[in-house]
C-alpha cells in the first residue's frame, strides 16, 4: 500500500516565518513538500475560518508560524492568534478533529533550520494521524 | 468581463528549472482558469524577462500577471514596477515562491514540480479577486536620528548634517567615538586612530546641524516612514553640561577607584569619569552607582573642587520627545568574552589578554603611556596572537569576524616595532583573510618582519611546564596542521583575537525599533546584497558594525550609505505609503466595538452617529489584528482580504495532474545534470 501523504496548508507571518522558509531555502534545508504556504502580513490575520476552511477544502493539517512572543512587528498580533488557536482547537475536537492538526508554533526569521525542523516534523507527525476525519466524517 | 491573467515561470538559471519543470508548470498554469498565457524564461527578473510581461499585458490586454519565481521578498517590487510600467496597477499581480520554498529544498523532481503547481494554481486564484490599490503620500519630518556615535554613527551624522538636514546623535556612553576611541593605530595604514577619529569627533560637536545627546539612549518609537517619533531618556551626568570646562580636577580629587570599562579592566578609573582627555564632549560623569556622595551622602570633594560650579548631585533622569523621519541604527558590536573558553585561561593566567585590551595597553593615552609591557612591568619577550576565538567555531558563532587577521597583524608589527625586532611573535590561525584594500601588502610586510605564523586552533594555554625552558611562560599547545605535528610554544603573553558579537541587548532594541535579527543575531538588513543597509522597516536604516562584523572603512562606506537613504527620504520630503490598510465595511459592521479593544495602533474609532468602527488610515499598519478577528466579516486587510485567501486556499488544494518526468531531452533535464555535476 502506498504511504499517506498528507497535505499540509502553513499561514505564516511576513516577518518572521516566511523570512525564516527564505533562509532555509537560501541554506537549502531540505524539506518534504507536504507544506505549502500562504503569506499573511501577521499571525494576528489568521481568520480562524481560514483555517476551518483549509481543513474542509483538503488539508490534512494546517500550521500557523509567526513571530516569537514579543517579536510580532505588529506589537502583538501572535498573541492574539495564540488565543484564538486555542479556542479554535477546542471547537474542533468537538467536530472530531484531532488538535495536533492545527499547530501554532513561533519560528523567528533568523531561524531557518527551525523552519525546516517544524515541517518535516509536522509531515511526520500528520503522516502518522492519518487522513483527516473529515473525509469519513463530514458530507462536505 | 473575465479576467485576463498572464503566468510568468522562472527557471532562474538552474536555481529553478534544476527541480522543478518551469516549461511544465508554465504550460500547466495555461489551462488554470482565465489564463491567457503561460510562459517561462530563464530570467524573470531581467530586462528581457520584465519586458516579456509589459509586452503582453499590453498586446494580451492582461489585467492580471502571476510570476512564479523567487520569494517576492526579493523581487516583488521588481515585477509591481514592471506590470506598472505596462500600464497595470501593481496590486493586479501576485507572486509565488517557487524557489527558497520549493526548488531549493525539495528532494525530488517530480515532487518539487507538483509543489510548484499547486502554488502556481493558488496565486492565477487568488489573483483574480486582487484590486486595484493606491499608495498614498505622506510627509517626511526632515530631521535624521542617529542612534550610536561610534565611527559609523558619526560618519552617518556628518553625511547627513552635510546636506542641511537636522540629525539628534544619541549615544549611550558618556562620549562618542566607540570602539574606534580605544585604538592607538589601524590598520593596515597603521594611522593613528586618535588623528583620523578625532577630528571628525570634533565636528560632531560643532555642527550646527547636529544635536548631540549623549548618556542617552531611546526607550520608545511610534509612528511610521517618515513620522516617527521617539522617546529619549537622559541619565544624569550628576555634572551640569553648560558650566562644566572639562578642566579635569573633580576625577583628580575623586577618591573612589573602579575598574575602568573604557581601559577593558586593565585599570582604574575614579567615579567620575571620562574615557580620555580628547573625549567628546569633554564633559565627566559621575557615576551613580560608586561615587560615596551619592550612595553613603559621603565625601563631596568634586563638588567642593569644582572650579565652574557644575556638579549637581540632584540631576534626574529626564526624558524627551522627538518627531524625525528617518532613523539610522549605529550601536556597533560587543567583543566576546572569552572566559568561557576555559582553555584559554582568560581571567586566571594574568598575561592573557583580548584585542580590546592590548589595543589599550598599546595605547598612548592608555594605562602604560602605551608602552607594551607585562603586570610586571617588563615588556614581554615572546607573544602567542591567537586568532579566531569565538569566531568560525560552532559553539560560538559560526562567521568570520573579519578584522582579527587584521588587527593581529598590526599588533605583530607593533610589537616588532616598539618592543623590538628580537621579540618572537607566533600567530596561531586557521586561514588568514587579508581581503581589502592594501591588506594582503601589510600582510606580506609583517612576513617580511620576520613573525611566525602556524596554522593550528590551539586546544590549551597552560601553565604547567614539562621541560625547563617552559618554566614560568605561558605554554601554547597546538596542533600545527602544515607540518601535522602536536606543538608547544612557551611565551611571555598571549593576546586572543576574541569575535566581534551582537551587542547584548540586540533583541531589546530590535524590539524597540521593530526590526529583526539575523540568524547571527546582528540587525537583519532588508537583503543580504541588494539591501545592505536598509531594514524591512521603511525608514530605519542600518550602519557599521550592528548589521555585521566590519572594518572601519567598510563601517564608514555602510554608513555614508545609511545617511544617504535616510537623505533621499528627507530631501524628497514625500514618501508613498502602502495602501495594504485595513477597511471596515460600514453596511456590515454591527458596532460590536470588538476590533477598538485589538487594535494596538488605536487606529479604530467609533463613529456615534452611524454606530460603525471606522479605520485611520494614517495609523492603520495593516497588521489584521481586526480582520483576523471581526466576527461579522467587516473589517478587511485590502491585499489580505477573506475572498483572496479563500481563493488561494482553493488554488493551493485543487488537484494538479502528477508531474510527467519531462522526457525529451528539454532543458530542465539538462539543468539538473548540470546543477548536479557542479554541486
Ligand atoms: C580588537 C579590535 C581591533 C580593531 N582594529 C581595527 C583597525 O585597526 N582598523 C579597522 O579598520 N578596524 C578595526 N577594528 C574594527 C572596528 O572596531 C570597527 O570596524 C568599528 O569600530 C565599527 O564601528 P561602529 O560605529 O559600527 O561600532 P562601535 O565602534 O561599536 O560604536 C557603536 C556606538 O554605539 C553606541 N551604542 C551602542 N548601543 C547603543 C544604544 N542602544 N543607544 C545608543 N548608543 C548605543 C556605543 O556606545 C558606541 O559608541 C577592530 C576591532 C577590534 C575588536
Ligand atoms: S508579524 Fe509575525 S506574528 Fe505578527
Amino acid at each position: 500500500m502506498e504511504e499517506f501523504e498528507p497535505t499540509i496548508v502553513a499561514f505564516v507571518c511576513n516577518w518572521c516565518t516566511y523570512t525564516a522558509a527564505d533562509l532555509a531555502g537560501t541554506a537549502r534545508m531540505t524539506q518534504f513538500p507536504n507544506v505549502r504556504l500562504i503569506r499573511m502580513m501577521c499571525t494576528g490575520m489568521v481568520d480562524p475560518k481560514y483555517v476551518i476552511k483549509a481543513l474542509l477544502a483538503g488539508a490534512d493539517a494546517v500550521l500557523i508560524s509567526g513571530c516569537h512572543p514579543g517579536d510580532c512587528h505588529y506589537i502583538n498580533g501572535n498573541y492574539k492568534a495564540r488565543r484564538r488557536v486555542k479556542l479554535l482547537q477546542e471547537i474542533l475536537t468537538g467536530f472530531g478533529i484531532d488538535t495536533r492538526r492545527v499547530k501554532l508554533t513561533w519560528v523567528g526569521a533568523s531561524e531557518g533550520n527551525e523552519f525546516a525542523e517544524t515541517v518535516n516534523h509536522l509531515v511526520n507527525e500528520i503522516r502518522e494521524l492519518g487522513p483527516i476525519e473529515t473525509r469519513e466524517l463530514m458530507v462536505v | 468581463m473575465a479576467n485576463r491573467i498572464g503566468v510568468y515561470v522562472c527557471h532562474c538559471g538552474t536555481n529553478i528549472a534544476g527541480k522543478v519543470d518551469s516549461v511544465g508548470v508554465a504550460k500547466f498554469a495555461s489551462t488554470l482558469k482565465n489564463v491567457v498565457v503561460g510562459r517561462d524564461y530563464k530570467f524573470m527578473c531581467s530586462d528581457p524577462g520584465q519586458e516579456m510581461i509589459i509586452r503582453d499585458i499590453k498586446d494580451l490586454g492582461l489585467n492580471r500577471v502571476v510570476v512564479a519565481s523567487c520569494s517576492p521578498r526579493l523581487h516583488e517590487k521588481t515585477f509591481q514596477g514592471a506590470c506598472q510600467r505596462g500600464g497595470l496597477n501593481p496590486f493586479l499581480f501576485q507572486m509565488t515562491c517557487i524557489r527558497e520554498h520549493c526548488s531549493w529544498v525539495t528532494k525530488d523532481f517530480d515532487e518539487a514540480t507538483e509543489k510548484a503547481k499547486h502554488l502556481v494554481a493558488a496565486a492565477v486564484s487568488r489573483v483574480n479577486y486582487h484590486a486595484k490599490l493606491y499608495h498614498r503620500e505622506e510627509n517626511v519630518h526632515p530631521d535624521v536620528l542617529v542612534v550610536g556615535g561610534g565611527i559609523a554613527g558619526i560618519q552617518a551624522s556628518l553625511d547627513v548634517a552635510k546636506s542641511g538636514h537636522r540629525v539628534h546623535l544619541v549615544e549611550r556612553d558618556a562620549s562618542i567615538g566607540g570602539h574606534m576611541a580605544q585604538f592607538d593605530k589601524t590598520f593596515p595604514t597603521l594611522d593613528c586612530a586618535a588623528c583620523i577619529s578625532t577630528p571628525k569627533m570634533v565636528a560632531v560637536s560643532q555642527e550646527p546641524n547636529i544635536n548631540l545627546m549623549t548618556y542617552s539612549e531611546v526607550t520608545e518609537v511610534s509612528g511610521f516612514v517618515g513620522n516617527y517619533q521617539v522617546k529619549i531618556k537622559r541619565k544624569p551626568r550628576y555634572i551640569d553640561e553648560t558650566k562644566c570646562t572639562g578642566c579635569g580636577l573633580c576625577m583628580e580629587k575623586c577618591p573612589k577607584k573602579v575598574l575602568s570599562e573604557f581601559e577593558e579592566g586593565i585599570s582604574m578609573r575614579r567615579a567620575v569619569h571620562r574615557n580620555s582627555p580628547q573625549a567628546v564632549p569633554n564633559i565627566p560623569v559621575i557615576d551613580a552607582a560608586n561615587c560615596l556622595k551619592l550612595t553613603k551622602d559621603k565625601c563631596g570633594n568634586c563638588e567642593k573642587f569644582c572650579p565652574s560650579g557644575a556638579i549637581d548631585y540632584t540631576q534626574t533622569e529626564t526624558e524627551l520627545e522627538l518627531d524625525v523621519g528617518t532613523i539610522v541604527l549605529a550601536t556597533g558590536y560587543d567583543i566576546l568574552d572569552p572566559t568561557p573558553l576555559k582553555q584559554y585561561g582568560f581571567g586566571r593566567y594574568p598575561e592573557v589578554y583580548t584585542g580590546l585590551q592590548f589595543e589599550r595597553l598599546n595605547n598612548a593615552v592608555g594605562p602604560t603611556g602605551g608602552k607594551i609591557v607585562m603586570k610586571n612591568g617588563q615588556p614581554p619577550e615572546s607573544v602567542a596572537i591567537i586568532h579566531c576565538v569565538g569566531s568560525r567555531d560552532k559553539n560560538y558563532h559560526e562567521y568570520c569576524s573579519r578584522t582579527c587577521c587584521m588587527y593581529a597583524l598590526k599588533y605583530d608589527h607593533l610589537i616588532k616595532d616598539k618592543v623590538g625586532h628580537h621579540v618572537k611573535i607566533f600567530n596561531f590561525y586557521i586561514d588568514m583573510r587579508c581581503f581589502g584594500k592594501g591588506y594582503e601588502e601589510f600582510y606580506r610586510r609583517v612576513q617580511e618582519e620576520g613573525v611566525s605564523f602556524i596554522r593550528g586552533r590551539p586546544g590549551e594555554i597552560t601553565d604547567q611546564a614539562q621541560t625547563p625552558e617552559e618554566e614560568g611562560k605561558l605554554i601554547v599547545v597546538s596542533e600545527d596542521t602544515l607540518l601535522g605535528r602536536r606543538i608547544r610554544v612557551p611565551v611571555d603573553m598571549v593576546i586572543l583575537c576574541t569575535a566581534m558579537e551582537p551587542r547584548k541587548d540586540t533583541a531589546e532594541v530590535a524590539r524597540i525599533f521593530g526590526i529583526s535579527q539575523g540568524m547571527d543575531g546582528f540587525f537583519l538588513e532588508e537583503h543580504p546584497k541588494l539591501g545592505p543597509v536598509s531594514t524591512a522597516t521603511d525608514g530605519i536604516f542600518l550602519a557599521g558594525a550592528c548589521q555585521g562584523p566590519k572594518d572601519i572603512p567598510d563601517a564608514v562606506a555602510h554608513a555614508s550609505g545609511g545617511a544617504a537613504q535616510a537623505m533621499a527620504l528627507a530631501a524628497r520630503g514625500k514618501v508613498s505609503i502602502s495602501p495594504t490598510t485595513s477597511w471596515i465595511n460600514p453596511d456590515i459592521c454591527i458596532g460590536c466595538k470588538m476590533c477598538i479593544g485589538l487594535c494596538a495602533y488605536s487606529a479604530i474609532e467609533f463613529d456615534e452617529r452611524r454606530g460603525v468602527s471606522v479605520i485611520n488610515e494614517a495609523m492603520c499598519k495593516g497588521c489584521g489584528s481586526c480582520a483576523g478577528h471581526c466576527p461579522s466579516g467587516a473589517a478587511q486587510i485590502k491585499h489580505f482580504t477573506e475572498k483572496q485567501i479563500f481563493n488561494e486556499l482553493d488554488g493551493l488544494l485543487m488537484a494538479v495532474p502528477p508531474a510527467p518526468r519531462a522526457k525529451e531531452e528539454e532543458e530542465p533535464v539538462k539543468a539538473e545534470d548540470t546543477a548536479e555535476a557542479a554541486a
